[in-house]
């Protein structure tokens, strides 16, 4: 019989002598670090670089790692010819070298034990049985059910290795939190109005615009680099800044009109700025005359929809909206309004997209200075492999026809397929992951445990124990990145660009390259042709010389530059134009989403109130850390350790909390906080809403530093609104009230 | 010459960069920091202000750490920058006591360490650390007795402020409103 698969929190202590080794741990930790600097600063020239691109967030940012005579790394510095970061990576990417030295890595393999007495502990464990056990279970389950029933979930480098094994192997049953629970419904909505995704780094032309708008965008407490130094650039130009927030964010700090709106009101603020611009005959009628489609019954939708209407909804007043609307008209085409990053709020959030993608079009801020650039990437060939085999069914068909328009696989709905009970027509039976921590980036943590329960084996790779790795039957402990080769960067910008990853010390422990790992699984599977090389630079070599460079050359420049091949970053006035929708214009009115049965421009819904006592638990990033990821980081502990709950001063006062007090907070459904977090009182915060940064409140206590600081805003996510089009998962729809009470008290005596 | 630093509190987003930066370079130990940020938060919801501040050591010209240190390890070089000669200093604290910026601290090592402008690289040429990296281009450093320096073209047509000038410590950071 298959036992149930616990948490495992101390790799081989027994459970009694843990909490005392844990203090003991936590002190070491601090105070006598093994890396423990000392000495003068030296001079960049007594160093050597090493060129590498930054695996701290999405973003990539190229740089050096600086290593000194005794072969220690010191720093790592952005390089100036990268245009994703012109040189200058942010705290993380700077910081980024506290991943190398962090005392609390995996440093070998692990495999899941279990002891007589039913207790569970992992064992330390030789890279060779961990891969044959990886190996076998993958034939096992290829033999049992076929390869599609061993699920994935990828993010980043890690996961692009991952994803290739798993190609190779003849799954396509994979989810990544990037896109349901973060940027999915960016996709769909640009997709289906201009034929065209936003990629990554976003192609907004922030840097010449004279007019930013951002619809709960937080530029400076997201750190994505280039933008955040474009939004500096556009401060300098005296560019205006609008921000929608209910929340006095950096970027509402920073410009001309802020609009405190109600959560979950924006589409509706949207809706009477596009009434605005065609009612009061401010639209840009040159764009929407040459490229739109759909504009009669836009006018007619939006009739009604006026600022009257609005502000009854989302609390900003008829005037503010009308005056925004006009300075927006008055800077178009050089208006960006940011399509945001993670936009999964509410449900119908790929429907508040598309609202932003219409007003852009309305202002003819598409292909223009200013607006939305034409990016580019350098195509690099494959390194040449067999055709992946096809499988029989993939991730799509997970979705049993719901969800028409995703256009990757949904993490709730493989995670659903793996749970018996739910009776999907495709069961997944084992899981693999590379990347992502999914305890701390999935809502509904109890469906996440009901289906560890109903797996047969889950392996996972990552350079640290997160909650994820706790899960695990067996974990493979990656080099961190300035550690490893890894696939070359190509990046979408104003000009294509390539970078490289290469190590620049051995890797630390017993740890090894993700490329490494994934070949070893895949040659033990006897998939050799699609490891058709012994080490990763031969495969970067073979992809250099085919666009003119070469592995050599790349470790002395790091970055290297290409002309634009497609044409000029900007539409030519009135050059004709075609858009890769069904009617070849900018869809107004989408065509797709009216015969995929979705309203073919968007309505404003009202959603759920907080009950009472309740506030809506709003949530998003600090500029320190990147997602559940960096918590532990030693220099990134240092800059934040916790994160807080905001509530504002009236709140405040009606509950007596005080300024730096501990509260445990609780949701609609009953769920807890596993720790008490903070309260910040602050005049930045709406009083019907509390905001936390998501990452914090660590339940695995091999992580010394980073265990029990704050509270987990993803415990509170019990409930989430998926959206119809592509199975976003809206997470903004859960309420907190305060418990000022240990709510474990009682238990916790029962057990002295 | 007089070296000093201008910040533009309309740009810094307060994200840290600098002190991070400032740590790997000059190898400051964990828990401890040279360079940090302030936020400054005005007004009542919704009408309100706020602006960051990267703070470090104001490299004071009338500097009370070098008046009061025991030992003259605490002194100005050249261009104005304070500095401590960590052989020298006894780690008595009385400098820290004097700043009114709080830029001083004991480091594990038993001497008083503070920003250094990071001189090393200033004496290449460069810039400090914190200035080369900050994002949104918002520190600004240089001699001010050069009109081209980055710092006098920062400072030129701008408003500015300084801390705590009620001291009289003619401190030498700017900030840009």
């Amino acid at each position: 019989m298959k036992t149930r698969r616990q948490f495992i929190k101390i790799s081989t202590a027994g459970v009694g002598a843990a909490a005392l080794g844990l203090q003991a741990l936590n002190m070491k930790g601090v105070n006598l670090l093994p890396d423990k600097f000392s000495g003068d600063p030296v001079s960049d020239e007594d160093l050597t670089p090493y060129p590498t691109y930054c695996e701290v967030c999405f973003w990539k940012c190229a740089g050096w790692t600086f290593v000194d005579k005794k072969g220690k790394i010191r720093k790592v510095v952005g390089n100036v010819k990268d245009p994703n970061s012109n040189g200058r990576l942010c705290p993380r990417g700077t910081g980024g070298i506290g991943m190398y030295y962090d005392e609390d890595r995996l440093k070998t393999p692990l495999i899941r034990e279990t002891k007589q007495d039913g207790t569970q502990y992992f064992r330390k464990a030789t890279w060779d049985e961990a891969l044959d056990r990886v190996a076998n279970k993958m034939k096992e389950v290829k033999e049992k059910y076929g390869p599609e029933a061993f699920g994935y979930f990828n993010h980043g480098n890690p996961g692009t290795h991952l994803e290739h094994l798993m190609r190779a192997y003849g799954s396509e049953t994979n989810a990544e939190p990037a896109y349901a629970q973060c940027r999915g419904p960016r996709s769909a909505a640009y997709y289906a109005t201009f034929g065209a995704y936003i990629g990554s780094p976003e192609n907004t032309d922030i840097r010449d615009t004279r007019c930013l708008v951002l619809i709960g965008s937080h530029i400076g407490e997201n750190m994505h680099n280039t933008q955040v130094q474009e939004m500096s650039m556009a401060i300098d130009q005296k560019a205006t800044i609008i921000t929608v927030d209910p929340r006095f964010s950096t970027p509402a700090a920073k410009s001309k009109y802020w609009l405190p709106i109600k959560p979950a009101t924006d589409i509706a603020l949207l809706m009477a700025w596009i009434h605005v611009l065609i009612y009061e005959d401010i639209y840009n009628k040159d764009f929407v005359r040459k490229y739109t489609f759909g504009f009669d019954q836009l006018k007619e939708h939006v009739k009604n929809m006026t600022p009257e209407w609005a502000y009854g909804i989302t609390t900003i007043p008829p005037d503010m909206i009308r005056r925004t609307a006009r300075e927006m008209a008055g800077h178009a085409p050089s208006v960006v309004i940011h399509p945001g990053r993670h936009v999964v709020w509410y449900g119908d959030d790929t429907q508040r997209e598309r609202a932003m993608a219409i007003l852009t079009a309305l202002l003819g801020a598409w292909g223009k200075r200013g607006s939305l650039y034409l990016p580019e990437s350098k195509h690099l060939p494959h390194f040449p492999q067999p055709k992946y085999p096809e499988p029989k069914w993939t991730w799509k068909d997970v979705n049993e026809g719901k969800y028409p328009l995703a256009t990757m696989g949904i993490t709730t709905e493989v995670i659903k397929a793996s749970i018996p009970k739910y009776r999907y027509k495709h069961q997944v039976k084992a899981w693999f992951s590379a990347g992502t921590n999914l305890p701390l980036s999935m809502p509904d943590k109890r469906m996440f445990q009901e289906a560890i329960d109903s797996i047969e084996f889950f392996a996972v790779m990552d350079t640290m124990p997160m909650e994820v790795t706790g899960y695990a039957d067996v974990i493979l402990p990656e080099a961190t990145y300035l550690e490893r080769y890894d696939f070359l960067r190509s990046a979408q910008n104003r000009f294509p660009s390539i970078a490289l990853r290469m190590p620049a010390v051995e890797p630390k422990y017993d740890s090894k390259p993700g490329w490494w790992i994934m070949k070893q699984i895949g040659e033990r599977l006897g998939l050799h042709d699609y490891y058709n090389y012994n080490d990763y630079s031969e495969v970067i070599d073979w992809q250099l010389k085919q666009v003119g460079s070469s592995l050599d050359e790349m470790k002395k420049i790091g970055v290297k530059t290409f002309e634009r091949e497609t044409g000029p970053l900007y539409l030519g006035y009135n050059e004709d134009f075609t858009f890769n929708t069904n009617t070849g214009k900018v869809e107004l009115y989408s065509t797709e989403f009216q015969s995929a049965g979705f309203d073919p421009m968007p309505v404003y819904t009202q959603h759920p109130e907080p009950p009472q006592s309740h506030y809506r638990l709003i949530y998003g990033r600090s500029p320190m850390h990147t997602f559940s990821r960096t918590q532990n980081n030693h220099y990134l502990w240092d800059l934040q350790k916790q994160n807080t709950v905001w509530v504002h001063p009236s709140v405040a006062n009606m509950w007596s909390l005080k300024h730096g007090e501990k509260v445990w907070l609780k949701n609609q459904d009953g769920a807890i906080t596993d720790f008490p977090v903070e309260v910040r009182v602050t005049e930045r915060i709406r009083w019907d809403s509390v905001y936390m940064v998501h990452g914090f409140g660590h339940s695995d206590k091999k992580l010394t530093r980073a265990y029990g600081r704050g509270a987990s805003d993803e415990k509170m996510i019990t409930k989430y609104a998926m959206d119809p089009i592509m199975g976003g998962t809206g997470m903004r729809v859960n309420f907190v009230t305060f418990l000022k009470d240990n709510p474990r008290k009682e238990n916790k005596e029962d057990k002295a | 010459m007089r070296y000093a630093m201008a910040i533009d509190t309309n740009k810094c987003v307060g994200c840290a960069d600098c002190v991070v930066a400032c740590q790997t370079e000059n190898l400051v130990p964990h828990g401890y920091c040279r360079d940090w940020i302030v936020e400054k938060v005005d007004g009542t919801y919704p009408n309100l202000d706020m602006i960051f501040q990267s703070e470090r050591c104001n490299h004071c010209d009338n500097a009370p750490c070098v008046r009061c240190c025991p030992t003259g390890s605490s002194h100005i070089a050249e261009g104005g920058i304070v500095l401590v000669t960590h052989d020298e200093c006894i780690g008595c604290g009385a400098c820290i006591e004097s700043c009114p910026y709080d830029a001083r601290y004991v480091h594990p090592d038993g001497y008083v360490d503070k920003c250094t402008f990071c001189i090393h690289r200033v004496d290449k040429g460069e810039n400090p650390a914190c200035v080369d990296v900050c994002p949104t281009y918002c520190l600004h450093f240089g001699d001010l007795d050069d009109p081209n320096s980055d710092v006098s073209k920062a400072l030129k047509d701008r408003n500015w402020y300084v801390l705590a000038p009620e001291a009289g410590t003619d401190p030498q950071l700017y900030f840009l409103r």
